[in-house]
């Protein structure tokens, strides 16, 4: 059990209980900010894989931008701060089953990989310091992922269109 | 490079310390009196009205949504930005147009006045 | 032995203490903790001691701009009046309003505070004295100013105060509208260094400093990186006769210090990030032979940033809030994403060509777009503030007021 072990121990623990308390709590800010916990326990991950600019943008992306718009869209439905309401509705057990079967379909896939025993490697300096060059030339390469590249911007351009069309209010302006 | 983030790591954890144990130690030293009057919410000197609650502006909301997709944009081309002497300028041309493309999404959101403060 | 202590003395004591923990026979584990340990313990505890020496330069000069003299009555010069603010609000009395959520409003100046901290682990004293290298720094700098706004929110939430909450959803609408050019100027630095390390971008500077080769980026990020503190022009989040302090104003006692405490340093770690950004950083003459000279010349720059923006906060009015966000959507987005791409093309297109073309280049590309956007700005002013010409004659002139200058009756 090396120290590697144990903080992922920790930060799992962590993320998974965040992850608990966001789905159970009764007040909705309370849950908006369990989520930033939770995310920043996956930012955790990323740094413990060595994937740091994964973790850096876990970070910008979504606990700087998605959990502030999460809490914004909470601040708008009314009387937010006051959310009493039943916590699980009639489906329930269908959830709950399905919740479950997703989990074990998960575990029989990760059980059967090949890789599940071994020890993650540290990367050497250098090979540490090609990362990310590598994955921008892969991003605007013609053989690798220039397509889902490009189609991403349109992606973002659909989501701010759309999101703006609904979100203005119906005013004779422009 | 695990070092380093052992380093970030533990330096997250001092720097939320060296405030914490400061205003833990202020709350030792400094008096507690607590009384009615004085925990009441702040309202310019007179009682609150209402419950504490304001009027949420949607414009908020939209400021936040074309942060974040300007925000993602970003994000997608600090890799091209870092990989940059290994790219054609074809290359570079497809990082220009992915900016272009979201140039013409900031354009919209400009006409559409989702931009204005009132 | 000793002009080895002289010229790199961070290394040097590292190299010794390492040597030192392994003498006593401790795994080499635990000696990287522990040595890890005291290099954030350090760094972070004289960040934050050094704020003391900031405040006390901060109102001494901001004294002097508005012709007054700053606190002089406390020790020689008031140099001790920091200490005498610091007892103070250590006394204070923590004053929590009835219903606050009680961790997220104990945790929102922590928060404020670590956020600030946090950006001094990447920070390249001189040649190879960062606490930790990373090759994401630029990144970094962008992950920790998150979570700095999402400290106000929880101060803004957890106070149950009208006007907290109002003053914690302006103040983030304000950071996230600056945050934008701030990461798209972030990038121009970052693509002239082909590297988001700190470091990097320092030692890439050798031959010119990047505010030379991009003085719009330059322009924009230090713009947006004062508004991101929240200083003067654009303080609207904390300005006493708007919105009575804002998302603090349930806050008392060394909490509110807290937040007082990490706007000051969050303004002198901005200096330093636009030092090391754009003014060359640890660069300057001797440096290879003396490293440490480096951190001198760090700090003169730095030194000369924070004049800039002290100075920024002693002139200028502030601006109203539609009026700072129109400028960073509408003037610094736009400006940004220009220079953004007219950078790249060129960099790209001239790659084969010296060095001296490549930064003429640059600069004449900054220089036209400078040009073109004030004409289009100035046009769209004029366009929405028409001259109306004076109804009938001209002004009277009032020989009393042009002479001594001032409104005499």
């Amino acid at each position: 059990m090396n120290f590697l072990q144990v903080v992922f121990i920790l930060t799992s623990a962590v993320t998974l209980g965040a992850a608990v308390m966001v789905v159970t709590s009764h007040r909705m800010i309370r849950a908006a900010l369990w989520l930033v916990l939770a995310l920043f326990g996956v930012a955790i991950l990323f740094a413990l894989l060595q994937a740091g600019f994964f973790a850096v943008v876990q970070v910008v992306v979504y606990i700087g931008a998605i959990a502030i718009l999460v809490i914004f869209a909470v601040m708008l439905t009314r009387h937010a701060m006051q959310d009493e309401g039943a916590q699980v509705n009639r489906g329930w057990w269908a959830a709950v089953l399905v919740a479950l079967g997703t989990f074990a379909g998960l575990a029989f896939l990760l059980l059967n990989w090949a890789g599940i025993g071994s020890s993650l490697g540290e990367l050497s300096a250098d090979e540490a310091r090609k990362l990310i060059p590598q994955m921008g030339q892969a991003l605007v390469s013609a053989d690798a992922y220039v397509l889902p590249f490009e189609v991403a911007s349109v992606l973002l351009l659909a989501a701010l269109i759309g999101a703006i069309y609904i979100a203005r209010e119906k005013n004779p302006q422009v | 490079m695990l070092n380093e983030w052992l380093y970030i790591g533990l330096f997250i954890l001092v720097a939320a310390a060296l405030p914490g144990v400061a205003i833990f130690l202020a709350g030792i030293l400094a008096p507690k009196k607590p009384n009615l009057l004085k925990d009441e919410t702040y309202e310019c000197g007179i009682e609150t009205v209402g419950e504490s609650w304001i009027q949420f502006r949607a414009q908020y909301y939209i400021y936040a949504l074309v942060f974040l997709i300007f925000d993602v944009e970003a994000v997608f081309l600090y890799p091209w930005a870092v990989a940059f002497n290994a790219l054609t300028l074809y290359a570079v041309l497809e990082g220009v147009l992915f900016i272009l493309i979201l140039v013409g999404g900031l354009i919209y959101a400009w006409r559409k006045g989702a931009l204005e403060w009132i | 032995m000793t002009v080895e202590w002289f010229r790199d003395p961070v290394n040097f004591i590292t190299n010794w203490l390492n040597q030192f923990l392994l003498g006593w026979g401790l795994p080499a584990g635990v000696v990287a903790f522990l040595m890890n340990l005291i290099g954030a313990g350090l760094v972070a505890t004289g960040a934050m001691l050094f704020c003391i020496l900031l405040i006390w330069y901060e109102r001494k000069l901001y004294g002097r701009i508005q012709d007054r003299l700053g606190p002089n009555r406390v020790g020689p010069w008031g140099i001790f009046q920091p200490f005498a603010d610091m007892l103070k609000i250590f006394a204070k009395e923590y004053i929590t309003p009835r219903g606050a959520d009680v961790i997220p409003y104990n945790l929102a100046p922590i928060l404020a505070v670590a956020a600030v901290l946090l950006i001094w682990a990447v920070i390249p004293f001189y040649n190879g004295a960062a606490g930790a290298n990373l090759n994401t720094g630029a990144l970094y700098i962008i992950a920790v100013g998150g979570l700095g706004e999402l400290a106000i929110i929880l101060a803004g939430i957890a106070s149950n105060n009208k006007y907290a909450l109002l003053g914690g959803f302006r103040a983030i609408a304000l950071l996230l509208s600056y945050e934008v050019p701030m990461v798209l100027a972030l990038l121009v630095p970052v693509l002239l260094a082909r590297s988001m390390g700190m470091n990097d971008i320092v030692q890439a500077q050798g031959d010119v400093w990047y505010i030379v080769m991009a003085p719009i980026a330059a322009f924009i990020f230090f713009l947006t990186s004062v508004a991101e503190v929240g200083r003067a022009p654009f303080d609207i989040i904390e300005a006493e006769s708007e919105i009575v302090a804002g998302f603090n104003i349930e806050y008392s006692g060394l909490k509110f210090g807290m937040f007082y405490v990490g706007e000051f340093l969050h303004a002198f770690t901005v200096s330093v990030l636009f030092a090391i950004l754009f003014l060359g950083g640890w660069r300057g003459p001797f440096v290879d032979q003396v490293p440490v000279l480096g951190a001198v010349w760090l700090l003169v720059k730095t030194g000369v940033t924070y004049f800039l923006i002290i100075l920024l906060r002693g002139s200028m009015p502030r601006y109203r809030t539609d009026q700072t966000m129109s400028l960073a959507w509408k003037i610094l987005t736009p400006l940004a994403l220009a220079v953004l791409v007219l950078t790249a093309i060129l960099d790209k297109a001239l790659v084969g060509s010296s060095d001296l073309v490549r930064g003429l280049a640059l600069v004449g590309m900054n220089l036209v777009v400078w040009f073109i956007a004030s004409r289009l700005s100035q046009a769209s002013y004029r366009r929405s503030h028409p001259v109306e010409p004076p109804i009938g004659h001209a002004p009277v002139i009032n020989p009393l007021v042009d002479e001594i200058g001032g409104v005499l009756e």
